[in-house]
């Protein structure tokens, strides 16, 4: 996929200015929101859940080698044809040698962010082949030519009046006049148009949500069935998955699918949740006659050996963005790559490395929600903040703000220092704003007053408060 | 080097192992062997009434339909009535199709010979298709089904109306209470092609977000319990 990661300041802009984007951001991850909240609390041991839950993604990945090969293995016997990709451009070649070999012409898409991240469709497309996406908001993206702004709710940056117009604009063959005033007429549409494409593709691909190393199975949780329907009818199922994708066993399968779907949708369950163990079998009347696993790494093995080895514990709920301030005001498509809101700023620097990735981690407020909700207690702000590190000792920001930083540095080393500067500054702001209570202006700090005001300090520092607290002064 | 060394290679260097370590082979295998429950809620843990109770509440939550048929001699006459109350009997004679589950054929459909009653896979065109699963699960509203030839997978996706029979006894409470069942009907790591986990009529929100029943899997769900 294209990378539009330095442009993150513009297209923030431009986003905050697009009515109809506002519009469709207004209600939607809200309600997420709260559904998450009530399915939390309609269950007692949630939070216990999700100790458990990043337990055992931990004891997983410290074992990663031997629950990669054991999965190869269990697979295997099942009759799959495992592959091995160690970058975006192998497993893309892999797939395409796949799609050649089946004799495909059309190809089905189930939805998965890991094609979005080697851009599988437009390398399939350079060779002719059709692609259909086949999760409801991947093919509305696909019709206009837009990339997933959520990584659960693909088109949730969309209103229904602009699917609407899409669909009236491609389904040419419709009749003109058709009604398409409730959702429901919108989704029986496009279920009539993609049944065709399902019914003719030779080859369907599908991500995966697990894979399990017992069993050799790959897993696809969703609600709308078109995974399922892309690996049965299709002749060859393909599925791309990344190398941090494997549990040990369905026992843990179990634990992570009672947080996954609670913290993405706030439902106990998603409606399908489908383990895939190898081809057609002998007496089969249905399913793939081939069965691939694409296992790709693109930079993940080393990510392991990294301080943010915990990122790989992520099960892609979506949680973390829905419940991000920074996100809910510019929707995904800011982000310029393919995973935004917080687990974008942590994972993209390491996939695309931080030279195009630094605005990323640096669009936070460090407000901690995304960390508060994360299923897996991933420290999101916490890896955020190693990235600025890194960007800092990249040396690649303008030569002013590190300066700055410098400076700050090497004053907020110097305690006694330090808090005499800030009683002269508090003090000196405090006379200075009195009468208002706030500067609409102050000098070095335009950035911030262009915006809005800095509120006028009372006087005295934070440190200067808590000495007379301890004292017991009243204040 | 094949790119599969190399990505194993490089996964043992950032864990600081080595290949062929023994005593991590051992702890895998320990893991397999006792395949250990992490936490299972409270709400897995009921019985009787109260998890049956649950396992309909969150169904019919989840847009399912669940009918208590009595004996499994009575499901044909019991899916007769529920294809009637949709509609699905004005017009043409309905049809049903069902893959080689010997409990469904078991069942006297000639007691509804009015219904056109078809085996194999899904075809284009296909109103109704009906299952059985091995299990279902309470705590979720969960109807596990193990497809293959008995139970061919395509009849849960593409019919418009889906009809699931599970026996009283097999539904429980946990995940992992049904995974004993998998084990029991396929042995130790064994599994059947697809294992579906179905836990309602298919459904989108991806207009608008508003939530819409009936994606491109089935609009209708219907769990027929026998016993
Ligand atoms: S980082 Fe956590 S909250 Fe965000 S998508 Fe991953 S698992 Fe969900």
């Amino acid at each position: 996929m294209h990378i539009e990661t330095p442009l993150f300041k513009q297209n923030a802009r431009s986003a905050l200015q697009d009515p109809q984007l506002q519009r469709a951001l207004g209600g939607l991850p809200g309600g997420l929101v709260a559904q998450r909240a009530a399915a939390r609390d309609r269950l007692p041991e949630f939070e216990r859940l999700r100790d458990a839950g990043r337990d055992l993604r931990n004891d997983t990945l410290a074992m990663l080698d031997v629950y990669l090969e054991m999965y190869e293995r269990k697979a295997t016997e099942a009759g799959a044809t495992v592959h091995w990709a160690e970058t975006a451009a192998d497993a893309r070649s892999i797939i395409l040698d796949i799609c050649k070999s089946a004799g495909a012409r059309l190809v089905a898409k189930g939805k998965s962010m890991i094609s979005e991240e080697i851009g599988l469709n437009a390398h399939l497309e350079a060779s002719g082949l059709e692609v259909v996406e086949t999760d409801l908001g991947e093919y509305i993206l696909q019709i206009r030519g837009e990339v997933p702004s959520h990584i659960i709710a693909p088109a949730i940056h969309l209103t229904q009046e602009q699917v609407e117009a899409d669909f009236r604009r491609t389904h040419t063959s419709l009749p003109e006049h058709r009604r398409l005033v409730e959702p429901a007429e919108l989704v029986g549409e496009a279920r009539q148009v993609l049944r065709e494409k399902f019914l003719t593709a030779e080859v369907g691909i599908t991500g995966a949500n697990f894979l399990i190393a017992e069993t050799g199975s790959s897993v696809i949780v969703t609600n709308e069935g078109n995974g399922d329907l892309t690996q049965s009818l299709a002749r060859t199922h393909i599925v791309i998955a990344s190398i941090d994708k494997v549990l040990a066993t369905r026992e843990d399968l179990a634990t992570v699918l009672r947080l996954l779907a609670r913290s993405a949708t706030g439902q106990e369950c998603t409606t399908y949740a489908t383990l895939s163990t190898g081809p057609r079998r002998p007496g089969d009347v249905d399913g793939p006659i081939g069965y691939h696993v694409v296992l790709l790494d693109n930079g993940r093995a080393e990510l392991l050996g990294s301080r943010f080895r915990e990122v790989l514990r992520c099960i892609r709920c979506g949680a973390c963005m829905n419940h991000c301030p920074v996100y809910n005001a510019v929707g995904g498509h800011a982000y310029g790559w393919v995973y935004p809101g917080p687990i974008g700023a942590v994972l993209t620097p390491a996939l695309i490395g931080i030279a195009k990735g630094a605005n990323l981690p640096n669009a936070s407020t460090f407000c901690g929600r995304c960390e508060a909700v994360c299923p897996m207690k991933i420290p999101l702000p916490g890896l955020m903040r190693h990235w600025r590190e890194a960007e800092f000792e990249s040396g690649q920001q303008p030569a002013r703000q590190r300066y700055a930083l410098k400076a700050w540095a090497w004053l907020a080393a110097r305690p006694r220092l330090y808090h005499v500067a800030m009683r002269f500054a508090a003090a000196a702001l405090g006379a200075a704003g009195r009468s208002k209570g706030r500067f609409r202006w102050l000098p070095l700090a335009g950035g911030w007053t262009r915006h809005r005001d800095f509120a006028a300090p009372q006087g005295r520092t934070f440190q200067q408060l808590w000495v007379e607290h301890q004292r017991g002064v009243p204040q | 080097m094949t790119a599969r060394d190399a990505i194993l290679g490089r996964v043992r260097s950032s864990l600081g192992v080595k290949a062929g370590d023994q005593r991590r082979a051992a702890i895998a295998a320990e893991r397999m062997a006792q395949h250990p429950e992490t936490l299972v809620p409270d709400r897995a843990k009921q019985a009787g009434p109260a998890l049956f109770a649950q396992f309909r509440a969150l169904l019919e939550g989840q847009q399912a339909m669940v009918i208590e048929a009595g004996p499994a001699e009575a499901v044909p006459q019991a899916i007769a009535r529920y294809l009637e109350s949709i509609g699905e009997t004005t017009g043409k004679p309905p049809a049903i199709r069902f893959g080689s589950d010997a409990r469904l054929a078991a069942m006297p459909w000639r007691d509804v010979d009015w219904i056109d009653v078809r085996h194999g896979a899904a075809e284009p065109g296909d109103r109704v298709g009906l299952s059985h699963a091995l299990a279902g699960i309470s705590e979720t509203g969960t109807l596990v089904i193990a497809a293959g030839r008995d139970n061919p997978v395509t009849l849960a996706f593409m019919p418009e109306t889906h009809i699931i029979a599970v026996a009283r006894e097999t539904i429980v409470g946990s995940y992992e209470q049904a995974l004993d069942l998998v084990r029991g009907a396929f042995g130790g790591s064994g599994m059947p092609r697809t294992l579906n986990y179905i836990s309602g009529p298919s459904r989108t929100a991806d207009i608008g977000g508003k939530i819409v029943i009936g994606a491109h899997g089935p609009r209708r769900l219907c769990v027929i319990v026998i016993g």
